[in-house]
């Protein structure tokens, strides 16, 4: 079985036809155009499927794309582009908060997040926020410092 | 010489991943009332869509697959939402984890409960999951369950023929098992409210930050001219549910609240578990651990009494 649904994907309203079973990072990926949104694990312990809806961080490998109907999708896509890249997004490279990059998209969103609910987070919030997301290659430490970094620039500190 | 490659199998978009959802039809009433209809029908052919956060998981490694999944989308509103009654404060299945954690009204009211969701996966985890999934999914390591017992936590359940209130006590019945009737669905919970000079924590012990307990325990102590006049003790992931110590709490009224005390009650609380060896710990080391650990939580209880 299946249906259409309709939802806003990075300011954009799209309509598409789903499978019942269907999960949203799959309909991203496959049929949306978008890559950032990215599978590690499928099983939501790694955060590289985060995206917000609403405003708030959830694993698109564990959201059933029916459940979305309606809302704001927004993925890495939609917050800058190459050639404008979000503040966030500036700080992950100018920080080498990247290595691989295969979880980048994920914390660029999760730190979206953050950023929207707290513009002034400590070191220690700003982990305790991260926790969901999975780094193999950085250890963490210049993606902490790029967020923080980002925080200041949006707070106009810097 | 020359290659033949191979055009390779059309892309299933449901195969993507290697984990994948088994197929099952999709219901989303859109009222209540057809919600408990649909439930009635399907019974256990029928699995409650809430987050989907155990759901999902189940059933992308074929613990569970149903034949139908029912959505609380768009019932979402009215099963939601945190008020007070009372002594008591209410708050509907399918409130967020992490609207339970910015209620400022918890920590004050239930701060074990607040303990609890704010070491719960996470964030993302919290902006899906919700309290009714947590309960409903029955695991022995469900965090919110010992600060609800705690909290003399009860539960009511809706069904076409009515409801009925459930001690959150007599709910479980196994690791993954509750009392609930195949037509039946969590509405609430409804828990007490912190009384004056009383406090209530939790904590849990976890490999990483991330993780499942491997043994958790939530505190409830009231303490009148130096004297514990009730307490209430609560553990996670050491028995096959989420069990009351009532070791611990005998040993804990009338005296002091002194830390020999709580540590006295730690001991006392071995009589009350039935812990195994699993995969994130040992019958042995919950056996251990729960007497530093319960003194920790009744320590954390009684700094918060008054504040
Ligand atoms: C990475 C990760 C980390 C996690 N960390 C923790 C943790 O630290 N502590 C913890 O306790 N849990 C944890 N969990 C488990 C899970 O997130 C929680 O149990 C969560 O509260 C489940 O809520 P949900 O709404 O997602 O439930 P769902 O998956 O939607 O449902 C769970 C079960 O309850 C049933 N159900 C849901 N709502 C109702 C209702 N209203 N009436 C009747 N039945 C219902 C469903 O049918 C299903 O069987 C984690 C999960 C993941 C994937
Ligand atoms: S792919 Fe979603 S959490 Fe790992
Ligand atoms: S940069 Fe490789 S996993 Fe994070």
């Amino acid at each position: 079985m299946g249906r259409f649904v309709s939802f806003t994907l990075n300011g954009k309203p799209v309509r598409v036809y789903v499978e019942d079973n269907e999960i949203l990072l799959n309909t991203l990926r496959y049929k949306l155009g978008i890559k950032s949104a990215k599978y590690g694990c499928g099983i939501g312990e790694c955060g590289a499927c985060t995206v917000l809806v609403d405003g708030r961080a959830v694993l698109s490998c564990l959201t059933l794309t029916t459940e979305v109907e309606g809302k704001e999708v927004l993925t890495a896509e939609g917050l800058g582009t190459p050639e404008r890249l979000h503040t966030i997004q500036k700080a992950f490279a100018e920080h080498a908060a990247v290595q691989c990059g295969y979880c980048t998209p994920g914390f660029v969103m999760t730190a979206a997040a953050l950023l929207k609910e707290n513009p002034n987070p400590s070191e220690e919030e700003v982990r305790e926020y991260i926790r969901g997301n999975y780094c193999r290659c950085t250890g963490y430490y210049n993606i902490v410092k790029a967020i923080l970094a980002a925080a200041k620039e949006l707070s106009g500190e810097a | 010489m020359t290659f033949k490659v191979s055009p390779g199998p059309k892309l299933d978009i449901n195969k993507a991943n290697t984990h994948i959802l088994p197929p099952f039809t999709l219901i989303e009433p859109g009222s209540l009332k057809e919600l408990l209809e649909v439930k009635a029908k399907y019974g256990e052919k029928a699995a409650i869509l809430a987050g989907g956060t155990d759901l999902l998981v189940k059933m992308k490694l074929r613990i569970l697959e149903p034949e139908y999944v029912i959505s609380l989308k768009k019932v979402r509103s009215e099963l939601s939402g945190i008020r007070r009654e009372g002594d008591e404060i209410v708050i509907g299945a399918a409130t967020l984890l992490r609207d339970i954690e910015l209620n400022d009204s918890i920590m004050r009211l239930a701060p074990a409960l607040f303990d609890a969701v704010i070491v719960m996966g996470g964030v993302q985890i919290r902006n899906m999951g919700t309290i009714g999934g947590n309960l409903g999914n029955a695991s022995p390591a469900a965090d919110t369950a010992p600060p609800l017992l705690v909290h003399s936590a009860s539960v009511k359940l809706l069904s076409t023929s009515g409801e009925r209130i459930v001690p959150l006590e007599e709910f479980f019945t196994g690791p993954g098992r509750t009392v609930m009737r195949p037509d039946e669905i969590i509405y609430e919970v409804r828990l007490k409210a912190l009384g004056k000079g009383c406090g209530s924590a939790f904590m849990k012990i976890a490999r990483t930050a991330f993780d499942l307990a491997k043994i958790s325990a939530a505190a409830m102590i009231c303490v009148e001219d130096g004297v514990i006049k009730e307490a209430k003790v609560a553990v996670g992931s050491a028995a096959p549910t989420p069990v009351r110590a009532r070791s611990a709490e005998d040993a804990l009224v009338g005296k002091a609240p002194t830390p020999e005390t709580f540590l006295e009650a730690g001991k006392a609380a071995r009589n009350d578990i039935s812990p195994i060896d699993d995969v994130r710990s040992t019958a042995w080391y919950r056996r251990r651990v729960i007497a530093p650990l319960l003194h920790d939580v009744l320590q954390k209880a009684l700094g918060r009494i008054g504040v």
